[in-house]
């Protein structure tokens, strides 16, 4: 038997599984799509005391129009769902072309978006496009529920705001509104793998193509993904020329503090930030932009 | 509390009853209750594929899913595929062009293929990698992995 022993809840409604986390408290883990937790478990990084699976939970998944305008999705909406969502598409382009990066698509059928963000491994590519959307999160314990912004959701690594008591439920993506084009881009070792580094970006353009607003984030670059404030400020009212991706670029890499470990060197994720945040920022800018840079080494 | 449940479910067609302890994976469920070895156990951490099976007709790691979550399921396994004696076009297809040696990470590849296959008609060989680039073989070099994929879905054209 390869994790350690547990109690096992399979709550079938919200308030069943609140009520348990307000039990159980630190000592009770969520079980959603199991992609991280499981091999913790299988490995016992982690030996929870309870988990309380709510795979069995009706109304935790789904993928909906909001009458405000923006999407809704629900936490337990697998990470496959999202990817062949036309109106996730149409309504926020970049979470659908990151998604093929997570993983491969036997842990996207399994994987949830919910289990990402509460996760929120600073490497992972749903955090990084939840905090360039400026999504919101609503969190709920037995006694009630809050909103989080993204800006205040990720603390540190796999470090979120969620109380112990809290069950992340589900994520609002506002609407854009006007010309956006967006790019992501990641670089990893092999197929599949966690990103060495990587950015996702949106331009906010007006009809002359200059900037009214310039979203950067970078991942797997810090704790936490992170918004580039330096360099999305430059971009502000300029025209996004290839000086100007540069110029971001270098700000970029300026403002990171990375670690070194076996997989890069911190000046090697500083340098690949910097080129990742400059080719997303191209793609951005390309007229029909593609969701793969494929076949292109980095750097 | 619980540390054992009684689940019902479903594989190859055939219904199946037991009592497992909770934290119990579906891999070992299938290979050490039910006696389906087809399916093989290699990371457990879910980056080798060696695990996997479809679930609802979706391919998953079996060995990052409890036995007790496949309650009320229907899976299929590797044992699955072929009909009786008749083997199935996809096993056919790597017996024809080599795809395995040790064949250890065969029954996973198979399971992969299968769900693959069936969302992707006519795919190109590149797709047809990336498709399987979540499953590990250390004996082939992949290219006949790949031809024998490509081979099904020609058939099947």
């Amino acid at each position: 038997m390869k994790p350690a022993r547990f109690d096992y809840y399979s709550p079938s409604s919200r308030d069943e599984a609140l009520e348990l986390l307000g039990q159980y408290g630190d000592d009770a883990k969520i079980l959603a799509g199991g992609q991280s937790l499981m091999p913790m478990m299988n490995m016992r990084l982690v030996r929870p005391k309870v988990v309380i699976d709510i795979n069995r939970i009706a109304g935790l998944s789904h993928i909906s129009p909001r009458r405000d305008a923006g999407l809704a999705i629900g936490a337990m909406t697998r990470q496959r769902e999202l990817e062949r969502s036309a109106l996730v598409l149409e309504t926020a382009p970049l979470l659908s072309w990151a998604i093929p990066y997570i993983g491969h698509f036997q842990i996207r059928n399994r994987g949830t978006v919910g289990g990402s963000l509460a996760h929120s491994d600073p490497a992972a590519e749903i955090p990084a496009v939840c905090l360039t959307l400026e999504t919101e999160f609503e969190l709920a314990n037995s006694g009630g529920e809050r909103t989080v912004k993204a800006e205040d959701f990720f603390l540190n690594h796999l470090t979120t705001a969620l109380e112990p008591v809290e069950l992340l439920t589900q994520i609002r993506i506002p609407q854009t509104v006007g010309n956006w084009r967006w790019g992501f881009q990641e670089v990893c070792r092999r197929d599949g793998d966690f990103a060495l580094v990587g950015a996702a970006t949106m331009l906010h353009l007006d009809d002359k193509g200059i900037c009214l607003e310039a979203r950067i984030t970078t991942f797997g670059a810090g704790g936490t993904p992170m918004r580039m404030d330096a360099a999305e400020v430059y971009l502000s009212g300029s025209s996004v020329s290839t000086d100007d991706r540069s110029e971001a670029a270098r700000l970029v890499s300026d403002a990171l503090d990375p670690i070194s470990d076996i997989h890069a060197s911190a000046k090697y994720r500083q340098d690949v930030a910097g080129v990742m945040v400059r080719r997303a920022l191209e793609q951005a800018l390309l007229p029909q932009a593609l969701p793969f840079n494929e076949g292109e080494d980095a750097a | 509390m619980t540390t054992e449940r009684n689940i019902r479910l479903t594989v190859n067609g055939k219904a199946y009853e037991s009592l497992v302890p909770v934290r119990m994976t579906l891999v070992d469920f299938l290979r050490g209750e039910l006696d389906l070895t087809g399916t093989h156990v290699g990371c457990e951490h879910g980056v080798c594929g060696a695990c996997t099976i479809l679930v609802d007709g979706s391919a998953m790691r079996s060995c990052l899913m409890l036995a007790v979550q496949a309650d009320g399921a229907s899976l299929m396994t590797v044992e699955g595929l072929a009909d009786g004696p008749e083997l199935h076009p996809l096993q056919r297809a790597f017996q024809r062009n080599h795809a395995l040696q040790c064949g250890f990470c065969t029954p996973g590849l198979l399971m992969t293929a299968y769900e693959f296959l069936r969302d992707t008609s006519n795919p190109t060989e590149e797709q047809v990698r990336e498709g399987i680039s979540g499953n590990i073989c250390r004996c082939t070099g992949y290219a006949p992995i790949v031809q024998a994929i490509l081979d099904v879905s020609q058939e099947a054209g």
